[in-house]
């Protein structure tokens, strides 16, 4: 479980996250949605460590990420997983080579161990024959496969998506989607993705942060998010024609 | 990090040879071929070709010029992919790996660039293979007379600091243009800005070191 309490953080004039407070189960794929320059990468990149936060704490099972000496962080950090937007796939190294790099890193596994692992990881995102495949000759949507699978490799028990389905069509925006809930369950991880995308929000959002100019407007889970009043919500959510469609049924259907 | 290390050598010193060794090549050869036509005064030897051309090579040509061109090459190289894993977060994602993405980046290219030492002797060979050859196919003058003239008041602390200012000009090749590209911001766009402006102070830093270590080891 990450418990996340009155975070704060700005960029000179700019005040990004205006004390943001909320939780991210354990075993639940964690949402986080909002429109652009709401502050969702910022608040990711909190949770990450990779920004600091001028006021507030990130606590991982009880632990205060800012109260940790350096290499207990680096520790901290080994036991997670980042999906990035554009996958972040080191260009010089193999499919196989990008999975099994926090293992050689990280680890004291022999080589045929690392393999076994990397096949096994490899096997369970639906990618078998790309192994030796480098990240330019790949698609995206395999990309985004490639880079569940080092995300996963290290068995993490935190795992962060940076939008894993943009630029996907939307047969493979499922397709993820459903990989990493599986993942999710499967490996009972605290799972946070930052995501525009409303099926995601439909499908998988077991718990939902709505974030607007930096504060945390909403949170509930996906059945919730239909029921809500809460005008920022529904303005931004069923922007769409679909979903407002989708919602007016469901209203009518209520009634 | 061996494997690093070995994979830097091979892309920044290995890499580099071709260039160098064509370039050293005709840098001696232009300069033993320009002393040889200003030699009008039949009463200066014709050996002074050749020592013209090791002077020339030893002291300034391999060392500072080639520096120049590795700054070109090297530095480019170096900014623009280090600034491309900025770019597209791949050092993000070392450190979210734990990974000390500065020291696991930028380390093995400053051992590799320990190497460069070797680069420029090899450049100061060819080079003044290069002014032997010119000069005698050219006609200017006899291998004999070239020869004596490579062997004429020849100070061997002169290669010593010829390899002393590479040591700490590969230091430059290798730092600055990893600053540039592990501190950009931006986009596609600044990575081809970053990769202009490490190649520009680079050169900058290495030009004025020029000047402060030969006063330094010389003066």
């Amino acid at each position: 479980m990450i418990e996340v309490e009155n975070l704060h953080k700005s960029f000179e004039d700019a005040h990004v996250l205006k004390g943001i407070t909320t939780t991210f189960d354990k075993g639940k794929t964690n949402l986080i949605i909002g429109q652009s320059g709401s502050g969702k990468t910022v608040f990711v990149k909190c949770l990450l460590g990779l920004i600091t936060p001028e006021e507030g704490t990130i606590s991982y099972e009880g632990k205060i990420y800012s109260k940790l000496s350096p290499d207990e962080q680096r520790d901290l950090r080994q036991e997670m997983g980042m999906v990035f937007q554009g996958s972040a796939l080191f260009d010089s190294m193999s499919v196989q080579g990008n999975v099994m790099f926090p293992l050689d890193m990280f680890t004291r596994q022999s080589k045929s161990e690392m393999q076994d692992r990397v096949d096994f990881v490899l096997k369970r995102v639906n990618l078998v024959d790309a192994h030796h495949k480098f990240p330019a000759e790949i698609s995206g949507g395999m990309q985004k496969r490639v880079a569940i699978a080092r995300a996963i490799v290290m068995n993490p028990k935190y795992l962060f998506c940076d939008e894993p389905n943009s630029g996907l069509d939307p047969k493979t925006a499922i397709l993820i989607d459903n990989l990493i809930q599986e993942i999710t369950q499967e490996y009972n991880i605290t799972t946070v993705i930052n995501t525009h995308d409303m099926n995601s929000v439909m499908e998988i959002g077991e718990k939902i942060v709505f974030l607007k100019d930096g504060i945390k407007e909403w949170e509930g889970t996906n059945k919730e998010i239909f029921k809500t009043d809460n005008a920022a919500v529904t303005n931004f959510v069923y922007s769409s024609e679909l979903f407002k469609k989708v919602r007016q049924m469901y209203i009518e259907e209520r009634n | 990090m061996k494997s690093l290390i070995l994979k830097e050598i091979d892309e920044l010193i290995y890499g580099s040879m071709g260039i160098i060794i064509f370039i050293s090549f005709f840098i001696g050869g232009v300069v033993a071929i320009q002393t040889a036509l200003n030699l009008t005064n039949p009463l200066i030897p014709k050996n002074l070709i050749g020592f013209a051309t090791r002077q020339s090579v030893i002291l300034e040509f391999a060392p500072t010029f080639t520096s120049i061109i590795m700054a070109g090459k090297v530095g480019s190289y170096i900014t623009s992919s280090i600034g491309t894993m900025r770019v597209t977060e791949q050092i993000d994602a070392l450190e979210i790996m734990g990974v000390n993405s500065l020291n696991y980046l930028v380390f093995p290219k400053i051992i590799a660039m320990l190497l460069y030492p070797f680069v420029v002797a090899i450049a100061m060979y060819v080079g003044i293979f290069g002014g032997w050859t010119a000069a005698i196919l050219g006609g200017h003058t006899s291998s004999a007379d070239f020869v004596e003239g490579l062997q004429l008041d020849f100070i061997p602390f002169h290669v010593t600091y010829s390899l002393i200012k590479s040591l700490v000009f590969a230091m430059v090749i290798a730092t600055i243009p990893s600053y540039h590209g592990y501190y950009m911001k931006g986009g596609a766009l600044e990575v081809g800005k970053a990769s202009t402006t490490s190649f520009v102070w680079t050169s900058v830093v290495i030009i004025i070191l020029n000047g402060i270590l030969t006063q330094l080891l010389l003066g």
